[in-house]
């Protein structure tokens, strides 16, 4: 491996964080809001769970777009920066965990929502009936039989962070160490005619994407299993 | 079945219309890069008002399309840059050796949208904003020129922090344009015509001159609009054309 770039690595590292983060703050806001999707009754909540499932259909340009807008001087991100001195939550770490967190969002809320939705009425009522708080219940029954739907919700999460290009590239700015993720090293790579450290990183990236689904596939079966 | 007679009916019609249009002129692929997307287009509409052929443009960083011919993209003009990338071509065996010219010299201009931010020199020297925008130093000649400007003046360790990258010219035009970054390096190109804002043209001292060729590739060889398409930008009207948009010209043209 002579001649390799003593940075190649720093790209993996910055993604791994940025994954790593945003399923963090996915599981923590996905889980109300799949809990909510799952048991509420009133007769909008399927236009929020459209809203929540959009970015799997919008091209990831309307997202980098509108990102770019909302995160710039003149938008609401510009006015957060403003708190710190900054300008524009663009080009910064920060601008692509909220933009990770609102792509990457279907691929946790909707695993965690079936989960929910399979459990049923049953075991919360009795649980009611055993005298647990809503909240209780919540944390005793509800999230350990939903385990299986939070674990595939959080690979999923996870990976689909991982695999972003779109987005990141247009509000990255490309900054290494910061906003240069594996996706946008990649690209770069095979752009400047560096095939062979592309080579390197994109090969990792179809190990990694044949681990996550085969692994998907055996926790699912396992859980299939367990449950009949 | 009456769906599948309609079907048929409806390919039928439009490969009758895909051929009638190209019965008269013939379509050429051309390959631009990023700062001459303006240029190029009016050029390509001129270009078919006087020939009847259609010029289909294809934008990118000159790096990207350098890479995207050498793996086969359907292109027969590239118009570069830079003059390396053209010659590389020429070396790979892509492109036609003498065809190789340059259409145009380009300008690298410091710009920002907010008045009285840009002064010159100076403004770079104090370092008072968050981001420098600047395309891309290794797929794009423009920041390549744009680095050989900070380095020239003694500034490129000290603003590195501050440098935000465009994935090509446009890109970076965009960065400033949202004012995402106060600043940037684009092409005089880019704002030729629009007034608003402050500018600091950076003297051509300051970073080697951005001769921009343009090469027939193998592709295009032996394709009439390809040929006509590239006499077209040698002459007078395209050479206007290119001059308003605040290019050079080269007058030594071999």
């Amino acid at each position: 491996m002579q001649g390799l770039p003593p940075d190649i690595w720093q790209p993996v590292r910055l993604t791994v964080e940025l994954a790593a983060i945003t399923t963090l703050i996915l599981l923590l806001l996905g889980t109300p809001i799949a809990w909510w999707l799952a048991r509420s009754k009133v007769w909008w909540k399927e236009a929020v769970a459209t809203l929540v499932a959009m970015p799997l259909v919008l091209p990831p340009t309307v997202l980098g777009f509108y990102l770019l807008v909302v995160l710039g001087p003149n938008g609401p991100g510009g006015a957060i920066a403003g708190l710190w001195g900054a300008r524009t939550l663009a080009f910064t770490f920060e601008g692509l965990v909220i933009g990770s967190v609102v792509y990457s969002m279907p691929f946790v809320v909707q695993p965690i929502r079936n989960a929910f939705a399979a459990i049923g009425d049953r075991p919360l009522e009795v649980a009611a009936t055993l005298r647990a708080s809503p909240a209780r219940a919540f944390w005793t029954v509800a999230v350990p039989l939903a385990r299986p739907g939070f674990l595939t919700g959080a690979v999923l999460g996870f990976a689909h962070t991982v695999g972003e290009f779109g987005v990141v590239l247009m509000i990255g700015g490309n900054i290494p160490g910061s906003t240069k993720v594996l996706s946008v090293a990649i690209y770069d790579y095979v752009e400047t005619s560096q095939w062979r450290e592309a080579n390197i990183l994109a090969a990792g990236m179809v190990v990694f994407a044949f681990a996550v689904i085969l692994s998907m596939t055996l926790i699912e079966k396992r859980v299939a299993r367990g449950g009949a | 079945m009456k769906l599948g007679g309609l079907l048929r009916l409806g390919f039928v019609a439009i490969i009758a219309a895909l051929v009638s249009s190209n019965a008269d002129a013939a379509d050429t692929n051309v390959a631009v890069a990023a700062n001459f997307t303006d240029a190029a287009k009016e050029i390509a509409a001129a270009f078919k008002q006087k020939t009847g052929h259609q010029a289909v443009l294809s934008f990118g960083s000159s790096g990207q399309l350098y890479t995207q011919i050498t793996q086969d993209a359907p292109f027969q003009i590239m118009l570069s840059a830079d003059q390396a990338r053209p010659k590389k071509l020429v070396a790979d065996g892509l492109a036609v050796a003498d065809s190789r010219f340059t259409y145009a010299i380009g300008k690298l201009v410091l710009w920002s949208k907010t008045k009285d931010l840009v002064k010159g020199e100076a403004t770079l020297k104090a370092g008072a904003f968050s981001k420098l925008a600047i395309a891309n130093p290794t797929a794009a000649p423009y920041g390549a020129a744009a680095v050989a400007a900070l380095k020239a003046l003694k500034v490129y360790e000290t603003l590195q922090p501050k440098i935000v990258q465009g994935n090509n010219i446009a890109q970076t035009f965009q960065f400033v344009d949202t004012g995402n970054a106060e600043l940037g390096f684009i092409a005089l190109s880019q704002i030729a015509g629009e007034p608003s804002g402050s500018r600091w043209l950076v003297p051509q001292t300051l970073y080697p001159p951005i001769r921009q060729d343009a090469v027939l590739l193998k592709k295009g060889a032996g394709n009439a609009a390809a040929a006509a398409f590239l006499a077209f930008l040698k002459g007078p009207e395209a050479r206007a054309i290119i001059e308003k948009y605040g290019y050079g010209v080269d007058t030594s043209r071999s």
